[in-house]
């Protein structure tokens, strides 16, 4: 019989803190800027140079800290991990080795195969590295060194995982969580989340771990997903073939769908970590830590148990509207607004999820503001504009934040409520269609739906279509 | 004679290094020595080496590990940038530049 085997997987989650500054300097973190246009003597590790710790990462990493149920060391401090790279101007990166910030927890994650609490072995705060451009032209390399510094925490998993589901369902969670925090957007294909796979196999029953190796280069849940099935196979085929699998980082390819060995920087493994003397440790009070405690905000697990008890949303939509923060706040700005929790749900649910699909858009680009979507539902309830006009509004909500009432007003879009001139635009259009009007008395009540079609056409759209069908029924007898 | 570390000179050294030890350690420091200088540093680690046993005899059960030597703690900025594009300055550090940015050998991943 064939050997069954297990997948063992721990994470190392990067992610991007939305600080306005870099960790240990002054310089700003905003994206875009041409290269070396965010630098200081500090980030470009010039001699003499003193960092000096941004308050507002520390902050940061406590929130996610709490949120992810670790203990928070309230005593902690840096170490340097000595490396040796063009992107690293000081030769080494400032990191917690010994008493990282926070350290023991978890997070409860559910798949298809139920919940289960994925360990957090701990979470430390770092500096990022420059970035290294390879130039054709010159065969050399241009570094640029505004992303370095840029403050990172690292969120270190234990090897609690075994399929690529329940590293989606992880990261997920990780996202949400630190999204819900705001502090960070968490976007992989950006870059701002980063998520490096230690894998191994082991034969199902077996207590040891097998030798693992790291993946790196992996920017969407898909290719992360597409990474560990090719890595338990290649690792699998090793065993099978009773070759040793060496511990050593590798660099997925997702369109060959194959990892290739990293070149490995000579006896990179050896960091040599001592406690960095330009910086003085953190000491966190108690009184600190409960203000820290005291401000996280609802995280998506609660706000979810609460849109159901509160407003009797059901479970799938209660998802959809909380998987992203700027979804659920409009959500819940616009229900304060109008009162409508249901009719707010169906518009998020249904148009304005059409609109992101279409433009191939998050939902935390979601630009209009709340009023103006309960002031458009609001139109509705008081019949002064139909649904299908309510439609076309709410396009230009969504692409140009447009005030509903100015809109329908400025394009005369109001339903007309005159009984005298709707009388009089039916009776036209029945003596202009003689074919369905006899076809609508002869038993096809197919033909009532075209007059009502016709009637609203020479309307123009503003007419109850409710009122219209009444109406052409009465006249028709 | 007594050199400043308390560890006489003549004394034969306990922490021996060996050649591969010596070339490993200049791997990672990146360094080149002569087969003079790898003997020089040999010697010199293999006192430190001495002098970090001799600290080590100290019993220091129930002392707290020192994790900096200044009795300060807290040192902190807030989130404002404070600094602007000073691209010009850092780049006159450059051995040589290309398009605003350090240009350095060819690194390959
Ligand atoms: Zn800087």
């Amino acid at each position: 019989m064939a050997k069954q085997y297990e997948t063992v997987i721990g994470l190392e989650v990067h992610v991007e803190l939305a600080t306005k500054t870099k960790i240990f300097c002054g310089c700003s973190t905003a994206f875009g800027g041409a290269p070396n246009t965010h630098t200081c003597p500090v980030c470009t590790g010039m001699p003499g140079s003193l960092p000096v710790l941004n308050k507002q990462v520390v902050e940061y990493a406590m929130a996610v800290g709490l949120a992810t149920n670790c203990q928070i060391h309230q005593y902690c401090k840096f170490d340097r991990k000595n490396y040796f790279y063009p992107d690293n101007p000081q030769n080494y990166q400032i990191s917690q080795l010994y008493l990282p910030i926070c350290h023991d927890g978890g997070v409860e994650i559910e798949t298809a195969a139920g919940k289960k609490v994925i360990g957090i072995h701990e979470i430390h705060m770092e500096e990022d590295a420059g970035k290294l451009v390879h130039d054709e032209w010159e065969d050399c390399s241009l570094v640029d060194y505004n992303r370095s510094g840029v403050p990172l925490i690292e969120i270190v998993s234990e090897p609690d995982m075994r399929n690529a589901d329940e590293v989606i369902a992880y990261l997920d969670k990780l996202r949400m969580i630190v999204q819900y925090l705001g502090a960070s957007d968490c976007k992989l294909q950006e870059g701002s989340m980063r998520a490096d796979v230690n894998l191994s196999v082991r034969e199902v029953g077996s207590e040891k771990f097998g030798t693992r190796t790291e993946m790196k280069n992996l920017n969407s849940f898909k290719a992360i997903a597409r990474a560990i099935d090719g890595e338990r196979a290649r690792q699998i085929e090793l065993l099978e073939e009773g070759k040793p699998v060496i511990q050593e980082t590798r660099r997925w390819d997702d369109n060959k769908e194959y990892s290739y060995p990293m070149r490995s920087k000579e006896d990179a493994h050896d960091y040599r970590y001592f406690p960095d003397p330009d910086l003085v440790p953190v000491v966190i009070s108690d009184e600190w830590l409960q203000a820290v405690r005291d401000r996280q905000p609802e995280l998506r697990t609660e706000k979810l148990a609460r849109y159901k008890r509160e407003f009797d949303i059901p479970d799938y939509d209660a998802g959809i509207l909380t998987e992203s923060k700027r979804m659920a706040d409009i959500f819940e700005e616009t229900t304060a607004l109008c009162g409508k929790p249901k009719k707010v749900s169906n518009w998020l649910m249904g148009e304005t999820l059409r609109l992101l699909k279409e433009e191939n858009m998050e939902p935390d680009e979601l630009g209009f503001s709340p009023a103006h979507l309960a002031k458009l539902i609001e139109l509705v309830e008081a019949g002064t504009i139909n649904q299908t006009v309510a439609k076309e509004v709410f396009e230009r909500v969504f692409y140009d934040n447009a005030d509903p009432e100015k809109y329908v007003e400025e394009h005369g879009l109001k339903t007309v409520n005159d009984e005298g001139e709707l009388k009089r635009v039916v009776e036209e259009v029945i003596a202009a269609n003689p074919q369905s009007v006899a076809d609508y008395k002869g038993g096809k009540d197919k033909a009532l739906g075209f007059l009502v079609g016709q009637t609203m056409k020479a309307m123009k759209g503003k007419a109850n279509p409710g009122a219209v069908n009444k109406l052409l029924k009465e006249l028709l007898g | 004679m007594e050199s400043c570390d308390g560890i006489s000179e003549g004394k034969v050294m306990a922490n021996i290094i060996s050649d591969e030890t010596i070339e490993y350690v200049g791997i990672l420091a990146k360094l080149e020595l002569s087969d003079e200088e790898k003997e020089q540093a040999k010697h010199d680690i293999g006192r430190m080496l001495d002098y970090v046993d001799k600290l080590n005899e100290l019993d220091t059960s129930g002392v707290e590990p020192l994790s900096h030597v200044f009795p300060v703690h807290n040192v902190f900025r807030e989130d404002v940038v404070t600094n602007g594009d000073e691209r010009e300055k850092i780049l006159a550090n450059a051995p040589e530049e290309k398009d605003g940015a350090f240009k350095v050998p060819k690194t390959v991943e």
